[in-house]
Protein backbone atom coordinates (compact mmCIF):
# COMPACT_ATOMS: atom_id res chain seq x y z
CA UNK A 1 0.00 0.00 0.00
CA UNK A 2 1.61 3.55 -0.82
CA UNK A 3 0.82 6.37 1.27
CA UNK A 4 -2.12 8.65 0.42
CA UNK A 5 -0.71 11.54 -1.10
CA UNK A 6 -1.56 15.07 0.77
CA UNK A 7 -1.45 18.27 -1.11
CA UNK A 8 -1.80 21.76 0.06
CA UNK A 9 -4.83 23.81 -0.78
CA UNK A 10 -4.16 26.27 -3.09
CA UNK A 11 -7.44 28.20 -2.95
CA UNK A 12 -8.10 31.40 -0.46
CA UNK A 13 -9.99 28.75 1.57
CA UNK A 14 -12.98 31.09 2.15
CA UNK A 15 -16.44 30.61 1.32
CA UNK A 16 -17.90 34.42 0.16
CA UNK A 17 -21.17 35.25 2.07
CA UNK A 18 -24.42 34.35 0.24
CA UNK A 19 -26.67 36.80 0.34
CA UNK A 20 -30.34 36.07 -1.08
CA UNK A 21 -31.64 37.97 -3.70
CA UNK A 22 -35.29 40.54 -2.07
CA UNK A 23 -38.36 38.83 -2.79
CA UNK A 24 -39.51 39.78 -6.55
CA UNK A 25 -42.15 42.97 -6.24
CA UNK A 26 -45.47 42.24 -7.09
CA UNK A 27 -45.74 45.36 -9.38
CA UNK A 28 -43.47 48.29 -10.01
CA UNK A 29 -46.32 51.23 -9.31
CA UNK A 30 -44.56 53.76 -6.62
CA UNK A 31 -41.21 51.63 -6.71
CA UNK A 32 -38.12 53.39 -6.93
CA UNK A 33 -35.76 51.29 -9.86
CA UNK A 34 -32.46 52.71 -10.34
CA UNK A 35 -30.61 52.26 -13.93
CA UNK A 36 -26.94 51.14 -13.71
CA UNK A 37 -25.06 52.50 -17.22
CA UNK A 38 -22.08 50.46 -16.94
CA UNK A 39 -20.75 53.46 -19.37
CA UNK A 40 -20.47 50.87 -22.49
CA UNK A 41 -21.29 52.53 -25.90
CA UNK A 42 -24.84 52.39 -26.74
CA UNK A 43 -25.90 51.05 -23.09
CA UNK A 44 -27.42 54.47 -22.60
CA UNK A 45 -29.95 53.81 -25.65
CA UNK A 46 -30.89 50.53 -23.95
CA UNK A 47 -31.61 52.20 -20.79
CA UNK A 48 -33.28 55.45 -21.87
CA UNK A 49 -35.95 52.42 -23.66
CA UNK A 50 -36.36 50.70 -20.01
CA UNK A 51 -37.00 54.15 -18.40
CA UNK A 52 -39.77 55.08 -20.39
CA UNK A 53 -41.44 51.57 -20.25
CA UNK A 54 -40.34 51.60 -16.07
CA UNK A 55 -42.31 54.84 -15.77
CA UNK A 56 -45.55 53.95 -17.70
CA UNK A 57 -46.26 50.98 -15.14
CA UNK A 58 -46.17 53.88 -12.45
CA UNK A 59 -42.64 53.35 -11.67
CA UNK A 60 -40.22 56.01 -10.47
CA UNK A 61 -36.36 55.88 -12.14
CA UNK A 62 -33.25 57.00 -10.91
CA UNK A 63 -30.06 56.77 -13.37
CA UNK A 64 -26.76 55.84 -12.41
CA UNK A 65 -23.30 55.54 -14.23
CA UNK A 66 -19.93 53.74 -13.15
CA UNK A 67 -17.01 55.69 -13.87
CA UNK A 68 -15.38 53.19 -16.21
CA UNK A 69 -16.75 50.08 -17.25
CA UNK A 70 -13.38 48.18 -16.97
CA UNK A 71 -13.67 48.57 -12.98
CA UNK A 72 -16.17 47.56 -10.71
CA UNK A 73 -18.74 49.94 -9.18
CA UNK A 74 -16.94 51.67 -6.08
CA UNK A 75 -18.04 51.29 -2.65
CA UNK A 76 -20.10 54.89 -2.54
CA UNK A 77 -21.96 54.66 -5.58
CA UNK A 78 -23.27 50.80 -4.98
CA UNK A 79 -24.51 52.13 -1.32
CA UNK A 80 -26.27 54.95 -3.01
CA UNK A 81 -28.29 52.18 -5.35
CA UNK A 82 -28.89 50.19 -1.94
CA UNK A 83 -30.16 52.99 0.16
CA UNK A 84 -31.95 55.19 -3.00
CA UNK A 85 -34.10 52.36 -4.95
CA UNK A 86 -35.85 49.38 -4.27
CA UNK A 87 -34.02 47.29 -7.25
CA UNK A 88 -31.88 48.01 -9.91
CA UNK A 89 -31.52 47.21 -13.31
CA UNK A 90 -27.08 46.94 -14.69
CA UNK A 91 -26.85 47.14 -18.24
CA UNK A 92 -24.43 45.37 -19.63
CA UNK A 93 -23.26 46.51 -22.92
CA UNK A 94 -22.50 48.02 -26.57
CA UNK B 1 -6.92 18.57 -8.89
CA UNK B 2 -9.04 18.96 -12.28
CA UNK B 3 -12.24 17.82 -10.77
CA UNK B 4 -11.44 20.23 -7.61
CA UNK B 5 -10.90 23.12 -10.52
CA UNK B 6 -7.69 24.08 -9.71
CA UNK B 7 -6.59 24.17 -12.80
CA UNK B 8 -5.68 25.93 -15.99
CA UNK B 9 -6.76 22.69 -18.30
CA UNK B 10 -3.14 21.15 -18.28
CA UNK B 11 -1.48 18.79 -15.41
CA UNK B 12 -0.14 20.18 -12.09
CA UNK B 13 2.39 19.02 -9.77
CA UNK B 14 0.76 17.74 -6.62
CA UNK B 15 1.74 20.53 -3.71
CA UNK B 16 3.32 18.45 -1.47
CA UNK B 17 3.93 20.25 2.23
CA UNK B 18 7.64 19.38 1.11
CA UNK B 19 7.74 20.60 -2.42
CA UNK B 20 5.45 24.07 -0.85
CA UNK B 21 8.38 24.39 1.82
CA UNK B 22 11.07 23.61 -0.56
CA UNK B 23 9.38 26.45 -3.00
CA UNK B 24 9.65 28.83 0.08
CA UNK B 25 12.72 28.69 0.29
CA UNK B 26 12.96 30.56 -2.87
CA UNK B 27 12.01 34.11 -1.05
CA UNK B 28 13.59 35.83 2.05
CA UNK B 29 9.71 36.39 2.75
CA UNK B 30 7.63 35.17 5.53
CA UNK B 31 5.13 32.82 4.17
CA UNK B 32 2.13 34.45 6.25
CA UNK B 33 3.34 37.94 4.67
CA UNK B 34 0.17 38.94 2.62
CA UNK B 35 1.58 39.57 -1.19
CA UNK B 36 -1.86 41.01 -2.42
CA UNK B 37 -5.68 41.63 -1.96
CA UNK B 38 -6.32 39.30 -4.79
CA UNK B 39 -9.36 39.84 -7.37
CA UNK B 40 -11.75 39.47 -8.09
CA UNK B 41 -12.76 37.87 -4.73
CA UNK B 42 -10.62 40.46 -3.16
CA UNK B 43 -8.78 38.24 -0.55
CA UNK B 44 -5.90 38.30 1.47
CA UNK B 45 -2.97 36.30 -1.06
CA UNK B 46 -0.01 35.13 1.52
CA UNK B 47 3.63 34.09 -0.01
CA UNK B 48 2.07 30.31 1.45
CA UNK B 49 -0.97 30.21 -1.22
CA UNK B 50 1.86 31.68 -4.10
CA UNK B 51 3.95 28.98 -3.37
CA UNK B 52 1.31 26.27 -3.35
CA UNK B 53 0.22 27.55 -6.15
CA UNK B 54 3.78 28.12 -8.07
CA UNK B 55 4.52 24.48 -7.29
CA UNK B 56 1.36 23.57 -9.20
CA UNK B 57 2.83 25.86 -11.90
CA UNK B 58 6.04 23.75 -12.09
CA UNK B 59 7.95 26.32 -10.78
CA UNK B 60 11.61 26.13 -9.19
CA UNK B 61 12.01 28.15 -6.12
CA UNK B 62 14.80 30.37 -7.55
CA UNK B 63 11.35 31.66 -9.92
CA UNK B 64 9.25 32.30 -7.02
CA UNK B 65 10.59 35.85 -6.42
CA UNK B 66 9.26 37.13 -9.82
CA UNK B 67 5.85 35.19 -9.34
CA UNK B 68 5.46 37.89 -5.84
CA UNK B 69 6.07 40.49 -7.99
CA UNK B 70 4.16 39.76 -10.62
CA UNK B 71 1.57 39.54 -8.22
CA UNK B 72 2.08 42.55 -6.37
CA UNK B 73 1.86 44.39 -9.97
CA UNK B 74 -0.96 43.07 -11.79
CA UNK B 75 -2.84 43.30 -7.94
CA UNK B 76 -3.14 47.47 -7.77
CA UNK B 77 -5.70 49.73 -8.57
CA UNK B 78 -3.15 50.83 -11.72
CA UNK B 79 -3.03 47.43 -13.36
CA UNK B 80 -6.57 46.46 -12.97
CA UNK B 81 -6.87 43.23 -12.94
CA UNK B 82 -10.31 42.34 -11.91
CA UNK B 83 -10.69 44.41 -15.28
CA UNK B 84 -8.29 42.46 -17.17
CA UNK B 85 -9.47 39.26 -16.00
CA UNK B 86 -13.37 40.45 -16.83
CA UNK B 87 -13.17 42.03 -20.15
CA UNK B 88 -14.27 39.97 -23.27
CA UNK B 89 -11.37 40.66 -24.60
CA UNK B 90 -8.67 38.59 -24.83
CA UNK B 91 -5.92 40.04 -22.85
CA UNK B 92 -4.35 39.01 -19.52
CA UNK B 93 -0.78 40.13 -17.85
CA UNK B 94 2.48 40.13 -20.38
CA UNK B 95 5.47 40.14 -18.02
CA UNK B 96 8.74 41.42 -19.24
CA UNK B 97 11.36 40.30 -16.50
CA UNK B 98 14.36 43.10 -16.58
CA UNK B 99 17.74 42.42 -14.71
CA UNK B 100 20.32 39.72 -13.47
CA UNK B 101 17.78 37.85 -12.06
CA UNK B 102 16.59 36.31 -15.96
CA UNK B 103 19.80 35.29 -16.53
CA UNK B 104 20.31 33.82 -13.28
CA UNK B 105 17.34 31.65 -13.37
CA UNK B 106 17.73 30.32 -16.65
CA UNK B 107 14.67 32.80 -18.45
CA UNK B 108 14.61 32.97 -22.02
CA UNK B 109 15.05 35.89 -23.95
CA UNK B 110 16.34 34.49 -27.27
CA UNK B 111 15.05 31.50 -29.97
CA UNK B 112 11.15 31.33 -29.56
CA UNK B 113 11.51 33.52 -26.83
CA UNK B 114 7.53 34.21 -26.89
CA UNK B 115 6.71 30.44 -27.32
CA UNK B 116 7.61 27.18 -25.79
CA UNK B 117 10.58 25.47 -24.15
CA UNK B 118 11.82 27.35 -20.83
CA UNK B 119 10.60 26.29 -18.20
CA UNK B 120 11.08 29.82 -16.25
CA UNK B 121 9.51 31.55 -18.93
CA UNK B 122 6.52 29.01 -18.71
CA UNK B 123 5.64 28.45 -15.36
CA UNK B 124 5.75 31.99 -13.91
CA UNK B 125 3.28 33.50 -15.74
CA UNK B 126 0.87 30.13 -15.30
CA UNK B 127 1.80 30.33 -11.72
CA UNK B 128 0.33 34.03 -11.72
CA UNK B 129 -2.56 33.20 -13.86
CA UNK B 130 -3.01 29.76 -10.95
CA UNK B 131 -3.00 32.78 -7.87
CA UNK B 132 -5.73 34.14 -9.97
CA UNK B 133 -7.63 31.91 -10.63
CA UNK B 134 -7.35 30.20 -7.19
CA UNK B 135 -6.62 32.57 -4.36
CA UNK B 136 -8.63 34.85 -6.25
CA UNK B 137 -11.68 33.28 -7.66
CA UNK B 138 -11.15 34.02 -11.32
CA UNK B 139 -11.67 31.36 -13.72
CA UNK B 140 -13.00 31.16 -16.90
CA UNK B 141 -16.87 31.25 -17.57
CA UNK B 142 -17.24 32.78 -13.89
CA UNK B 143 -15.59 36.28 -13.64
CA UNK B 144 -14.07 35.92 -16.75
CA UNK B 145 -15.70 36.77 -19.62
CA UNK B 146 -13.37 36.57 -22.46
CA UNK B 147 -15.00 35.58 -25.70
CA UNK B 148 -11.49 34.27 -27.05
CA UNK B 149 -9.15 34.53 -24.65
CA UNK B 150 -5.58 34.08 -25.59
CA UNK B 151 -2.27 32.71 -24.63
CA UNK B 152 -2.05 35.59 -21.99
CA UNK B 153 -4.57 33.94 -20.17
CA UNK B 154 -2.50 31.03 -19.51
CA UNK B 155 0.65 32.63 -18.99
CA UNK B 156 2.78 35.24 -20.96
CA UNK B 157 6.25 35.82 -19.53
CA UNK B 158 9.73 36.39 -21.45
CA UNK B 159 13.04 38.00 -20.76
CA UNK B 160 14.12 41.35 -22.62
CA UNK B 161 17.58 40.32 -24.22
CA UNK B 162 19.71 43.03 -22.54
CA UNK B 163 23.09 41.78 -23.37
CA UNK B 164 22.30 42.17 -27.36
CA UNK B 165 20.98 45.62 -27.44
CA UNK B 166 22.33 48.40 -28.29
CA UNK B 167 19.78 50.47 -26.48
CA UNK B 168 18.60 50.85 -22.56
CA UNK B 169 16.10 48.35 -21.38
CA UNK B 170 12.31 48.82 -21.21
CA UNK B 171 13.07 48.85 -17.22
CA UNK B 172 15.85 51.75 -17.63
CA UNK B 173 13.29 53.65 -19.79
CA UNK B 174 10.73 53.06 -16.68
CA UNK B 175 12.94 54.72 -14.18
CA UNK B 176 14.90 51.46 -12.78
CA UNK B 177 18.55 51.05 -12.60
CA UNK B 178 19.98 48.56 -14.90
CA UNK B 179 21.25 46.15 -11.86
CA UNK B 180 17.64 46.02 -10.51
CA UNK B 181 15.15 42.98 -11.05
CA UNK B 182 12.10 44.16 -12.15
CA UNK B 183 9.03 42.77 -13.59
CA UNK B 184 7.10 44.73 -15.81
CA UNK B 185 3.07 43.68 -16.26
CA UNK B 186 1.25 44.42 -19.92
CA UNK B 187 -2.42 44.01 -20.49
CA UNK B 188 -1.86 42.51 -23.60
CA UNK B 189 -3.05 39.85 -26.11
CA UNK B 190 -1.29 37.13 -27.87
CA UNK B 191 1.73 38.09 -30.23
CA UNK B 192 1.23 39.01 -34.10
CA UNK B 193 4.64 38.97 -36.27
CA UNK B 194 5.24 41.64 -38.37
CA UNK B 195 7.39 40.43 -40.95
CA UNK B 196 10.13 43.14 -43.13
CA UNK B 197 12.64 41.01 -44.97
CA UNK B 198 13.42 43.77 -47.66
CA UNK B 199 14.20 47.20 -45.10
CA UNK B 200 18.13 47.79 -44.91
CA UNK B 201 18.10 51.01 -43.62
CA UNK B 202 16.01 52.26 -40.31
CA UNK B 203 14.22 54.84 -41.82
CA UNK B 204 12.32 52.14 -43.56
CA UNK B 205 12.00 49.66 -41.04
CA UNK B 206 10.55 51.82 -38.89
CA UNK B 207 7.98 53.16 -41.63
CA UNK B 208 7.39 49.46 -41.96
CA UNK B 209 6.69 49.08 -37.66
CA UNK B 210 4.38 52.29 -37.68
CA UNK B 211 2.31 50.89 -40.44
CA UNK B 212 1.73 47.45 -38.73
CA UNK B 213 1.43 48.77 -35.49
CA UNK B 214 -1.21 51.47 -36.74
CA UNK B 215 -3.73 47.86 -36.98
CA UNK B 216 -2.62 47.16 -33.21
CA UNK B 217 -6.02 46.16 -31.94
CA UNK B 218 -8.45 48.15 -34.46
CA UNK B 219 -6.94 50.49 -37.31
CA UNK B 220 -9.57 53.07 -36.16
CA UNK B 221 -8.95 53.30 -32.36
CA UNK B 222 -6.49 56.25 -31.45
CA UNK B 223 -4.72 56.92 -27.90
CA UNK B 224 -7.31 54.58 -25.99
CA UNK B 225 -4.83 51.21 -26.53
CA UNK B 226 -1.21 50.53 -26.00
CA UNK B 227 1.14 48.67 -27.14
CA UNK B 228 3.76 46.36 -26.79
CA UNK B 229 6.40 45.73 -29.81
CA UNK B 230 9.16 43.16 -29.44
CA UNK B 231 12.16 44.23 -31.43
CA UNK B 232 14.11 41.17 -32.84
CA UNK B 233 17.78 41.33 -32.98
CA UNK B 234 18.13 41.66 -36.85
CA UNK B 235 15.42 44.06 -36.98
CA UNK B 236 17.32 45.87 -33.94
CA UNK B 237 20.63 46.05 -35.59
CA UNK B 238 19.30 47.89 -38.52
CA UNK B 239 18.66 50.81 -35.59
CA UNK B 240 22.07 50.09 -33.76
CA UNK B 241 23.76 50.16 -37.35
CA UNK B 242 22.18 53.59 -37.97
CA UNK B 243 23.18 54.60 -34.56
CA UNK B 244 19.64 54.81 -33.45
CA UNK B 245 18.96 55.07 -29.67
CA UNK B 246 15.74 53.85 -28.01
CA UNK B 247 14.95 58.39 -27.37
CA UNK B 248 15.59 58.85 -31.56
CA UNK B 249 13.56 55.38 -32.39
CA UNK B 250 10.52 56.78 -30.08
CA UNK B 251 10.95 60.42 -31.68
CA UNK B 252 10.97 58.59 -35.77
CA UNK B 253 7.91 56.00 -35.06
CA UNK B 254 6.27 58.67 -33.21
CA UNK B 255 6.18 60.86 -36.02
CA UNK B 256 4.44 57.97 -38.44
CA UNK B 257 1.95 57.24 -35.99
CA UNK B 258 0.25 60.38 -36.16
CA UNK B 259 -3.50 59.53 -37.72
CA UNK B 260 -5.68 61.79 -39.44
CA UNK B 261 -9.11 61.10 -38.15
CA UNK B 262 -11.00 61.87 -41.12
CA UNK B 263 -9.95 58.38 -42.38
CA UNK B 264 -11.46 56.51 -39.13
CA UNK B 265 -14.70 58.24 -38.33
CA UNK B 266 -17.56 56.00 -37.72
CA UNK B 267 -18.62 55.55 -40.98
CA UNK B 268 -15.84 56.48 -43.06
CA UNK B 269 -14.92 53.60 -45.83
CA UNK B 270 -18.44 52.20 -44.82
CA UNK B 271 -17.82 50.77 -41.88
CA UNK B 272 -19.92 51.88 -39.06
CA UNK B 273 -17.16 51.72 -36.10
CA UNK B 274 -15.01 54.87 -36.17
CA UNK B 275 -14.46 57.90 -33.96
CA UNK B 276 -17.72 60.11 -33.08
CA UNK B 277 -18.11 62.86 -35.86
CA UNK B 278 -17.02 65.54 -33.15
CA UNK B 279 -13.56 64.41 -33.91
CA UNK B 280 -13.43 64.74 -37.20
CA UNK B 281 -10.51 66.96 -38.84
CA UNK B 282 -7.98 66.35 -36.05
CA UNK B 283 -4.28 64.40 -36.60
CA UNK B 284 -4.43 62.13 -33.65
CA UNK B 285 -1.49 60.01 -32.09
CA UNK B 286 -1.93 56.17 -32.30
CA UNK B 287 -0.80 55.64 -29.01
CA UNK B 288 -0.83 58.33 -25.86
CA UNK B 289 2.72 59.57 -24.90
CA UNK B 290 4.10 56.31 -23.42
CA UNK B 291 1.59 54.16 -24.54
CA UNK B 292 3.94 52.28 -26.75
CA UNK B 293 6.52 49.80 -24.79
CA UNK B 294 9.60 48.47 -26.77
CA UNK B 295 11.59 45.63 -25.90
CA UNK B 296 14.74 43.60 -27.56
CA UNK B 297 14.00 39.90 -27.67
CA UNK B 298 13.81 37.04 -30.30
CA UNK B 299 16.13 34.63 -31.55
CA UNK B 300 19.28 35.29 -34.15
CA UNK B 301 17.63 35.13 -37.29
CA UNK B 302 14.43 36.12 -38.80
CA UNK B 303 13.49 39.37 -39.67
CA UNK B 304 10.59 39.55 -38.10
CA UNK B 305 9.04 41.91 -35.16
CA UNK B 306 6.30 41.23 -33.28
CA UNK B 307 3.15 43.27 -32.09
CA UNK B 308 1.19 42.51 -28.61
CA UNK B 309 -2.02 44.45 -28.75
CA UNK B 310 -2.93 46.40 -25.75
CA UNK B 311 -6.29 46.67 -23.81
CA UNK B 312 -8.01 50.22 -22.50
CA UNK B 313 -5.16 52.56 -21.06
CA UNK B 314 -5.01 54.76 -18.05
CA UNK B 315 -7.77 55.23 -14.98
CA UNK B 316 -10.19 54.01 -17.55
CA UNK B 317 -8.57 50.55 -18.08
CA UNK B 318 -4.98 49.20 -17.66
CA UNK B 319 -1.84 50.90 -16.74
CA UNK B 320 1.74 49.14 -17.15
CA UNK B 321 2.87 48.69 -14.35
CA UNK B 322 6.70 47.67 -13.00
CA UNK B 323 7.62 46.20 -9.57
CA UNK B 324 11.52 45.66 -8.35
CA UNK B 325 11.89 41.64 -7.75
CA UNK B 326 13.14 41.47 -3.97
CA UNK B 327 14.53 37.82 -2.81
Amino acid sequence: MTEPLTVLDPTAEATPGQRSLNPRPPGLDGLTIGLLDISKPRGDVFLDRLEEQLTTQGAMVRRYAKPTFTKPAPVDLRHEIATQCDAVIEALAD
Amino acid sequence: MYDRGWSDGLPLVPPTRERVLRMLEGTSRSGDEVVALMPPNLVDCTVEKVAVNSVMAGCLPEYLPVVLASLEAICTDDFNMHGVLATTMGVGPVLVVNGPIATRIGMNSGVNVLGHGNRANATIGRAVQLVVRNVGGGAPGGVDRATHGSMSKLGFCFAEDEAGSPWTTLAEDRGFDRSQDVVTAFCGEGPRILVDQKSRSAESLVRMLAEGLLASVSPRTVMGMDGLLVLSPEHMARFGDAGWDRPRFMEEIGKLLMVETDGILAGAGGIEEGLPEGLSGLTLPKFRPGGLLVVHAGGPAGLFSAIIGGWLNGPMGSEPTSREIIR
